[in-house]
């Protein structure tokens, strides 16, 4: 029996027991926990206010997130760019949680396995493929890795490789909200697990909860930094038990069911906007590819566990839950599949026509104004 | 007014002039600051713009990259120079980056000060000097003024440029430097080294509180008739290669003093930079005149002598190199 305090929205949930009778079940809800828990009830359409229109909204930025990560890594298979990060087993949190984004009000600071949430806030498939193919059109002007999403216009911060060393702008954006005494804006901070061992996380969530900061931290727990499990990365079961320690809510919700995600975050940054403060939102879900172009799994994972769990892939699942309740017929679905490829067709080959950035641009933006090297 | 005044000045005229002002730090508010250069701060513009900081020096940049990011002009102090290695990523990774990685998207309008040093009793802990470690860092503005002038019209420079700048003051010229400062608002632009005393015979740069016993064993040896032209470098990146390379080519000799030891110092790369630019002007081979080169300066009183460099040792390379 699962035990824990605090507000319970479905105890014995439909999640829940699927993950305990699955290949899971190890990693997951193990113990007690003193977290909140937001989840569905398998096979019910629990709209948490959601129209069809938004539910709609997120099947189609699942898959499209789907087909985008799929095409780095082809992209990069065929030798046509260096390298790609794949965010699959994340679409449904991600979806959930840009549908809590406001955009033009919310500020997003993500990390670097965050192609559904970016696209879902507002990041066009023409940028993400701009990116990848390091155009001189990117954001950065071809000089980030992809995956490191930046676009003041939307709200979205420029990020670095190092985990967590965003998590503290994040943060300050907040303050910059309080201080202003702009209610009704909030921040919203994404990281894996494994950013809540920096000290840069800890320090962060400390900072944003004695001010009572607009900030959500949303964790999508995947269980593996790397190659590196959780059991190596902290000794709870749980990352959402490290709000507790902060004096902030913490909440769990099933990272796998968009809907569920989406009622956790949105929750989270209404409280922020109005005033109540930081919440930890940690979302179960899943890491279906390697970590990067540049990983190969097999050294640290067992296949048939991940076999095992894309039965929970949350795209199908999604999909089949929206049909059985007459949300969207095949037709809408075959529809909406032949647009995210197209439009990703059209991204791809856009970004490949276009140039990269001149060996001169290495000089520019270094500081403000005209920059002459030390020589 | 002393370096502490004007610091303090500096920062008073930012706040009561830009509501985007801020300062946080460790023991900032009703504490003052432990050399109490922000004290009555916290009394005079509140909690919300004087913020006591959890002690957690990443964070303390890192928060405020954040606030810069996003329009604000915080000013984040380390409390000791010696603190700031936690923060090393915040301010080398992310600060130093942010416009560079988002080409422009993002501005980083950062001051974070620091007081560096050693001659003070601080130990291995509050004595060091930092500016070699961050000086390789491109992106990043590095300023190190010595007398109260420069201190107040250099820090109401950094508070206003739209780039991450990490402004060093020297502890021991705290309270023992003194001099006028001008009325009102005024600037001294960043990356403008100063000639604080001018001479014919050899060009010396320094900064922070070795320009003050540069300028006073310059003076000494007036006497003996030799000309020493003190150059008080001020901002260590970006630096003033016209100023150093138009002295040198008229001393034709270069003494360069600085309390971070010699090994990849300041003095490394002025040296390294007038040999490629003005090696056929110079009659003398470049001299370092530097910290020994171990951790830290001691706790016991002749472990922190040995380590200072004495006026009398700056008087014998001074006499040295000009009779080359």
């Amino acid at each position: 029996m699962l035990a824990w305090s605090g507000e319970s929205i479905q105890e014995e949930s439909g999640f829940c027991r699927r993950i305990l009778s699955g290949s899971l079940s190890y990693r997951l809800f193990r113990g007690s926990t003193m977290a909140k828990m937001v989840t569905s009830r398998a096979g019910a359409l629990e709209r948490r206010g959601l129209s069809d229109e938004q539910l709609v909204a997120m099947l189609r930025n699942m898959l499209l997130q789907r087909q985008i990560d799929n095409r780095g890594f082809q992209l990069n298979r065929q030798g046509k760019i260096p390298f790609a990060l794949g965010s699959e087993g994340h679409e449904a949190i991600q979806a959930g949680a840009a549908m809590a984004f406001v955009r033009g009000k919310d500020v997003l600071a993500p990390y670097y396995r965050d192609l559904g949430l970016v696209l879902g806030c507002g990041f066009t498939p023409l940028e993400m493929l701009n990116s990848m193919f390091a155009r001189a059109a990117d954001r950065s002007a071809g000089r980030q890795f992809p995956n490191h999403y930046t676009n003041r216009d939307l709200g979205l911060l420029s990020i670095s490789s190092i985990i967590a060393a965003h998590v503290p702008h994040a943060v300050g954006v907040a303050y910059a909200f309080f201080y202003r005494g702009e209610s009704g804006r909030a921040v919203l901070t994404t990281t894996g697990e494994g950013a809540t061992s920096e000290g840069e996380w800890h320090e962060s969530v400390n900072f944003a909860a004695v001010h009572k900061l607009p900030v959500v931290f949303l964790v999508e727990n995947n269980s593996f930094a790397i190659s590196t499990p959780q059991s190596a990365q902290m000794a709870i079961q749980n990352v959402a038990d490290k709000a507790a320690g902060y004096g902030i809510p913490g909440v769990i919700c099933d990272g796998m069911d968009p809907i569920a995600s989406y009622a956790a975050v949105h929750e989270a940054m209404e409280r922020a906007r109005t005033g109540g403060g930081p919440t930890l939102v940690e979302a179960k879900c899943y890491r279906y590819l390697s970590h990067s172009t540049d990983d190969d799994d097999r050294a640290y994972r067992d296949r048939a566990a991940i076999e095992e769990a894309r039965k929970l892939d949350p795209v199908p699942v999604f999909e089949r839950l929206l049909l059985e309740h007459g949300v969207l017929d095949e037709e809408r679905v075959k529809a909406l599949k032949a647009d995210v490829l197209r439009d990703t067709n059209e991204a791809t080959d856009t970004a490949e026509s276009f140039g990269y950035p001149s060996p001169s641009d290495l000089y520019t933006n270094v500081y403000e104004g005209p920059y002459e090297p030390w020589q | 007014m002393n370096n502490v005044d004007a610091v303090r000045l500096a920062l008073h005229d930012a706040l009561v002039n830009d509501d985007r002002t801020l300062i946080m730090g460790e023991d900032v508010g009703a504490r003052g600051n432990v050399f109490l250069i922000t004290k009555g701060f916290l009394e005079e513009f509140g909690p919300r713009r004087i913020i006591d900081t959890p002690l957690a020096e990443a964070s303390i940049v890192g928060v405020a990259i954040g606030m810069a990011m996003e329009g604000l002009r915080p000013i984040a102090e380390i409390q000791f120079a010696d603190f700031i290695y936690p923060a090393f990523n915040q301010i080398v990774g992310e600060a130093a980056k942010t416009r560079y990685r988002s080409n422009g998207d993002y501005t980083c309008p950062l001051v974070i000060r620091t007081p560096y040093g050693g001659g003070v009793r601080g130990a291995l802990s509050h004595s060091v000097s930092i500016e070699a470690l961050f000086y390789h860092v491109p992106g990043l503005k590095i300023l190190a003024p010595s007398t109260p002038a420069d201190i107040k019209g250099l820090l109401t420079a950094a508070i206003e440029d739209p780039d991450p700048v990490l402004f060093l003051e020297h502890k021991k010229t705290y309270r023992s430097v003194k001099g006028e400062v001008p009325e009102g608002r005024y600037v001294i632009p960043i990356g403008k080294a100063d000639i604080k005393k001018p001479g014919r015979d050899v060009t010396v740069i320094s900064y922070g509180y070795n320009v003050h016993q540069a300028l006073d064993a310059a003076s000494r040896l007036e006497g003996e008739n030799i000309s020493i032209e003190v150059i008080d470098l001020r901002s260590i990146r970006p630096m003033d290669k016209g100023t150093i390379l138009a002295s040198v080519r008229k001393t034709r000799k270069l003494l360069i003093i600085h309390e971070d030891n010699k090994f990849g110092g300041i003095g490394a790369e002025i040296s390294a930079m007038v040999s490629e630019e003005a090696f056929f002007d110079l009659d003398a081979p470049i001299r370092r005149l530097c910290g020994p080169d171990v951790p830290a300066m001691g706790y016991a009183l002749p472990l922190e002598e040995e380590f200072m460099i004495s006026t009398d040792r700056m008087l014998r390379a001074m006499r040295d190199l000009a009779a080359f």
